[in-house]
């Protein structure tokens, strides 16, 4: 038996300078003659069931987002007849995938048939961790952070790979290895991306990273300091997120679908999850490292001055508090935006030119913006880090 | 017994289960695709044990390189290669496996009689926890520099290595057996389509 250290996560305090929502709940049910460990326990599912449904929210909403803009780009209506703009197109669509008849090709590996889609939806959930739509409002603030992030979105190609070759079918297959292929390369860049903006930070943690850019609202954004680093690393999650023009890995034409083209009812449901799930995760993790996470674009603490309001005070807290989840979220949906965009009006690049455009153009730019910062960080201390 | 403490007796039971049935899996599956998988579940219980430990960024690093890169390459050689040749009987296939059995049980051995005659410190030093980075990248570069160094110019060595393998055909003679190589493969330029546009330059090689 080994010596168990007790485990130090900082979980969940969900706490915003004097408003603790975590000592809060559990005072109250300790009041109710409850043990701390048990009050505590059952403190523990509900920011992660609230973080779980905000995803899904997420998720519906860039879904119509993504029917609405397309129909605009290609000068359609899009969905209308689902509640007021076609709104609860979404949920109909999720329906339908639920009630589908859940179809196992005969000659298909079913259990690694079955895993394949989970192992793709596990790590991007997972991922949602180390969002911070707040000073204290996050999950876990682990210390690795953004760390935690790139090594649980290197799982999701096992899942990719198993679920192609279980369907037994080489269009499937093809995508799967294509899909693999496609985001090992894309990942090598994206960190080195992470790398600089930790660097400029002193911290993976996400908390820090913001916190480090809102020192002057607007201005103190990492996208002044890290322009390059912000296309670099912009490109790449769109690649990683398989959409146009880097989605060869369901290339129609090509490969019918990809690795999905065996699949049917809940079990496509969940790649289609995964890669909305991604993608807002994606537009929030974006926001977090270059664009000031929940920070306003005025320092909140500037204009509590200006109209003469105590920070302390529970109002201005309650303000700060959801004016920072508001702006997280209006942020991320913004950058979903210019990536809905970006795939109803960008023809699909080749599967030479994905390779050749990640590691002969992507990883070299990735490498100089790197060395770049660490440059100017040494020469602009006061600048350059933190 | 507290209710963290009990959690962390389940978790670690659960972890080194699933550790030591997926090890053995990896050696007695005769199907290699479900050997490598299971590989990967073994690499992340691993990765599930640091995290127990409080060393997550161990157990980070244990993720990224060991299943979202060793892994996945084993699974990408796996896959492509998929010869279906028939396997031919082995000569002496028992004798193999009775020599086999032997060098691991005296490896276990080994390991065994490390384990016990080692005085563990217990309880072991205090886990430092988030301080962990700090510290991993201090050795890095006072006291571990030289196996830091001496590592990555073995990976630098690897590399150059693979891209030689990769580029045989555009090399005049072939590295490994000396005789002029076969150019046949090599991609012909494309000649474009539009002939107005002509002269554009047409892309690589596609590297795959």
């Amino acid at each position: 038996m080994m010596p168990m250290a007790p485990l130090r996560l900082p979980f969940a305090t969900l706490s915003s300078g004097d408003m603790d929502l975590a000592g809060g709940f559990q005072a109250v049910l300790e009041g109710w003659g409850l043990a701390p460990d048990l009050a505590h326990a059952l403190w523990l599912p509900l920011p992660m069931l609230l973080v779980l449904a905000a995803a899904l929210v997420g998720v519906l909403a860039s879904v119509w987002m993504e029917r609405k803009v397309s129909a605009a780009v290609q000068q359609r209506i899009g969905p209308e007849y689902a509640g007021p703009l076609g709104i609860l197109q979404p949920l109909a669509d999720g329906l339908k995938l639920l009630v589908k008849e859940d179809v196992i090709p005969a000659r298909a590996d079913s259990l690694l048939f079955t895993l394949g889609p989970v192992l793709v939806l596990v790590p991007v959930i997972l991922s949602w961790l180390i969002v911070p739509f707040g000073q204290n409002l996050l999950i876990s603030n682990v210390g690795v952070g953004i760390f935690l992030w790139i090594a649980l979105s290197s799982i999701q190609p096992i899942g990719l790979l198993m679920s192609g070759y279980s369907s037994n079918n080489k269009y499937a297959l093809l995508g799967g290895l294509r899909a693999a292929a496609q985001s090992i390369s894309y990942e090598v860049p994206l960190a080195l991306a992470v790398l600089a903006v930790v660097m400029l930070s002193n911290s993976l943690s996400t908390v820090e990273i913001v916190q480090q850019q809102n020192s002057a609202g607007l201005l103190s954004w990492n996208i002044w300091r890290q322009p390059v680093g912000f296309l670099v690393f912009w490109i790449c999650v769109i690649a990683e997120c398989e959409r146009a023009p880097f989605d060869l890995p369901e290339a129609e034409e090509e490969l019918v679908a990809g690795y999905q083209t065996e699949y049917a009812g809940m079990k496509f449901a969940l790649f289609y999850l995964g890669s909305y799930i991604n993608l807002v995760l994606s537009g929030l993790l974006v926001a977090v490292l270059y664009l000031g996470g929940w920070g306003f674009p005025l320092p909140v603490e500037w204009l509590a001055t200006v109209l003469h309001q105590p920070l302390s005070s529970p109002l201005v807290q309650v303000v700060t508090a959801s004016v920072g989840i508001v702006t997280t979220v209006l942020k991320a949906f913004l950058l979903v935006f210019f990536a809905i965009l970006l795939r109803w009006t960008t023809p699909r690049v080749r599967i030479d030119q994905l390779l050749d455009f990640g590691w002969k153009f992507l990883l070299p730019i990735a490498l100089v913006n790197l060395l770049l910062t660490a440059a100017l960080k040494l020469v602009f201390p006061t600048i350059f880090s933190g | 017994m507290s209710l963290a403490l009990s959690t962390q007796l389940v978790c670690f039971l659960l972890l080194s289960g699933a550790l030591l049935l997926g090890a053995l899996g990896v050696v007695l599956l005769p199907n290699v695709v479900y050997s490598a998988f299971l590989l990967g579940g073994v690499l992340l219980s691993m990765a599930g044990l640091y995290l127990l430990l409080n060393a997550s960024f161990v157990a980070a690093a244990q993720v990224l390189v060991y299943v979202g890169a060793v892994n996945v390459l084993i699974l990408f050689a796996i896959m492509l290669v998929n010869k279906r040749q028939p396997m031919e009987p082995m000569g002496g296939l028992l004798l193999r496996r009775l020599l086999s059995v032997v060098v691991c049980l005296g490896l276990l051995a080994l390991l065994v009689e490390v384990a016990l005659t080692t005085p563990w410190e217990l309880p072991g030093p205090p886990s430092i926890g988030e301080e962990a980075l700090i510290r991993i990248g201090e050795h890095f570069f006072t006291d571990y520099l030289l196996p830091f160094e001496v590592a990555s110019v073995l990976l630098l060595m690897a590399m150059i290595g693979a891209i030689v393998l990769a580029r045989r055909d555009v090399l005049a003679r072939d590295v490994v057996t000396g005789e002029p190589a076969d150019q046949a493969l090599l991609e012909r330029q494309r000649t474009p389509v539009l002939p107005s546009q002509g002269g554009s330059s047409p892309s690589a090689p596609s590297p795959q």
